[in-house]
């Protein structure tokens, strides 16, 4: 698609112009990404790249940050808590999430608007005001659980946490799967039903398999949204459920180490795998409903 | 319309009504009775109420008021997944994520049907439709006429002894749909299923049906065999929708005998059945449907009433001509003559006079 021969001379400009633009915002947005990788290989204990590293001298370069982030015990345990945290929280946001968005695609519903964006507000409500209500809300709920039901201390910051972060979770999968079952064809539901499948039966059988990329996708920004997360946890949970990004967050404050780039460099290739695993995963899914990719 | 219960009677309506939002009647006091192996049609224009009643009968709208009885029993509180009513959707309503096997499975295993006795059944409902080849294909992979036989088989896989059919031909070409017409209707007689038909087609309706409910505004108008509906319509809604059909306006001067004289707007005397009109003085719609009236005199009972009329256009159809008269004062009267050899073809201007029986000539309301 290149300038036409007619093209005026601002058009040329402008053509020239709007691809330096794209190239400016992909550099912004993926060179802080890039750079922190070959730093976090670095042999010194700096955040700059030092001069063997430059000169490409294999001495300039260890995996020794690597090895602290697997030894350390304070890593391995905020690891472990986010291991923990997340995928609850991501269990939690997608059952309740799919379950309001299928409520909320149907017609008879009053007050749909009102409730869904009820629903959707903690992604928009700044986090540190969702943060502060949550301190207060779960505080009392964690005091509640552990004096009358008796409930340890540890497992109860452990549930607060989880609850919070399915809140902050729930978004995103309800609009993902709202947006799959935009282009979910009722009539389907209504032959399953003919044929002599109770709702459950057709839940699970015909309308679940043709909503799942819209979960899949949902519950990986869910799963995202927990494992990323800094400020509710810091008001939340306790020193107990310390998770990684809260570890990370205080290792950058109190002990500048480039062990954090390592995890960050992880972290990104984490990511980057999910991503691709969840995007053949909806792929597949799509093939299966019949969706040919154009 | 039968609205008795009787011993005969497998699907009934009793004053049923239907409205959405309190205030408007979607389906108005309905009444009707079918017997065990009937092939019915609705047929209506959109908004009539015929997709309502099919809804109401398949469980997915309940009546506001009055009852629905299926083999004597009323279903009004059975919900739709234990009324056993097989359905076949306008969209198809394939399942897209399964294979057109696991598509016939699926009523067979919320029923717990063993194994052996599930693909055999499969087997043989593919072969009614002759899509046993096409067990491992996905719905997708299918075209629109394909796809809707997989519907069918579906529908009648689990052997249900009513079948529900919402417009199944609607999105179909003309070819693939008179194939399948004839086919569901075949299929129908052999299997002794009562069919519950849908459509806005009425020549879906006509070759179809054992018996035809023309809903208008909520309510039956006509509930009849298709012969008698196309030449006995008992209104003017249903003669103007049924079939192609002529009508002039008139009044009514004289009624013996079954036989009514009207004057038409024009001033002309035509003899004239009165179906729905009583009284001299009426106004009345007369219809006469195109291919009965006659311009051979000869052919017309003696002192038969006959009309001038010019021809303003002359159609060449292929099996049949379409000839466009005015005639007494309508420039839209139309006549059908078959492609006879002897058959003589109107050039426009010509002066002729026409007739018919006056037994094909009805005079309706208003």
């Amino acid at each position: 698609m290149g300038l036409p021969p007619y093209a005026t001379t601002p058009q040329r400009i402008w053509y020239y112009s709007f691809r330096v633009i794209c190239a400016l915002i992909f550099i912004f947005l993926i060179t802080p990404i890039i750079v922190v990788m070959p730093l976090s290989f670095n042999a010194e204990n700096f955040f700059t790249f030092t001069p063997e590293m430059l000169r490409l001298d294999p001495d300039g370069y260890s995996l020794k940050h690597y090895q602290d982030f697997f030894t350390n015990n304070e890593w391995q345990r905020s690891l472990k808590n986010s291991l923990i945290i997340a995928p609850f929280a991501t269990l939690i946001s997608v059952s309740l999430g799919t379950l309001a968005a299928i409520g909320l695609s149907q017609s008879h519903v009053p007050f749909k608007g009102t409730i869904m964006a009820i629903l959707i507000s903690p992604m928009i409500v700044p986090l540190i005001i969702s943060a502060t209500g949550m301190f207060f809300f779960y505080s009392t709920l964690g005091n509640w659980l552990e004096t009358t039901l008796g409930l340890d201390k540890n497992f109860v910051g452990y549930v607060k946490v989880i609850l919070a972060h399915s809140v902050l979770g729930i978004p995103f999968v309800i609009i993902t799967v709202t947006a799959t079952l935009v282009g979910f064809d009722r009539s389907l539901t209504r032959a399953a039903a003919n044929m002599g499948a109770n709702p459950v039966t057709t839940f699970f059988r015909v309308q679940m398999p043709l909503i799942l990329p819209g979960v899949i996708s949902g519950g990986l920004f869910a799963f995202i949204t927990s494992f990323d997360e800094v400020v509710v946890v810091l008001f939340v949970g306790s020193a107990g459920q310390k998770t990684l990004p809260w570890q990370m967050f205080t290792g950058l404050r109190e002990q500048i180490s480039p062990t954090i780039l390592a995890v960050a460099t992880l972290l990104v290739g984490i990511s980057i795998i999910l991503l691709t695993v969840v995007e053949l995963l909806r792929r597949r899914s799509e093939r299966l409903r019949g969706i040919v990719e154009s | 319309m039968a609205n008795t219960s009787t011993d005969a009677a497998f699907v009934e309506f009793e004053r049923v009504q239907k409205s959405y939002d309190g205030v408007n009647l979607v389906v108005k006091d309905l009444n009707l009775s079918m017997p065990r192996g009937e092939f019915l049609t609705m047929l209506g224009p959109s908004g009539s109420g015929k997709t309502t009643c099919l809804m109401m009968l398949a469980g997915f709208e309940t009546a506001t008021h009055g009852d629905i009885r299926l083999g004597g029993t009323s279903i009004n509180n059975i919900p739709p997944h234990k009324r056993g009513i097989g359905m076949v959707f306008q969209n198809y309503a394939l399942f897209p994520h399964m294979t057109v096997a696991e598509n016939l499975a699926f009523p067979l295993e919320v029923r717990k049907i063993g194994k052996s006795e599930r693909e055999e059944k499969i087997h043989r409902a593919l072969g009614m439709v002759q899509m046993n080849d096409f067990a491992g294909r996905r719905p997708t992979q299918l075209s629109g006429g394909q796809q809707q036989r997989i519907a069918l088989a579906r529908a009648l896989v689990f052997e249900p002894e009513l079948v529900l059919m919402d417009e199944p031909l609607g999105a179909l070409d003309k070819q693939l749909r008179e194939t399948l017409q004839f086919e569901i209707t075949k299929l129908a007689h052999d299997l002794g299923i009562t069919v519950v038909y849908v459509t806005h087609d009425q020549t879906e309706a006509l070759t179809m049906s054992d018996r035809v409910a023309v809903f208008e505004n909520g309510r039956i108008q006509q509930l009849a065999p298709p012969d008698q509906l196309y030449e006995k319509p008992e209104n003017s809604f249903v003669a103007q929708f049924i079939g192609e059909n002529n009508t002039l306006m008139g009044e009514v001067k004289e009624i013996t005998n079954g036989t009514a004289v009207v004057q038409l707007d024009g001033g002309d005397l035509i003899d004239a059945v009165p179906v729905n009109v009583s009284k001299v003085g009426e106004r009345t719609r007369v219809s006469i449907r195109p291919e009965r009236v006659e311009m051979n005199k000869e052919r017309l009972m003696p002192g038969a009433k006959t009309l001038k009329a010019e021809v303003l256009e002359f159609i060449y159809m292929g099996d049949i001509f379409r000839t466009r008269l005015r005639v007494a004062g309508s420039d839209d009267f139309v006549i059908k003559t078959r492609n006879a050899p002897d058959q003589v073809r109107l050039t426009p201007g010509t002066q002729i006079e026409i007739g018919w029986l006056p037994e094909d000539c009805r005079a309706l309301d208003a």
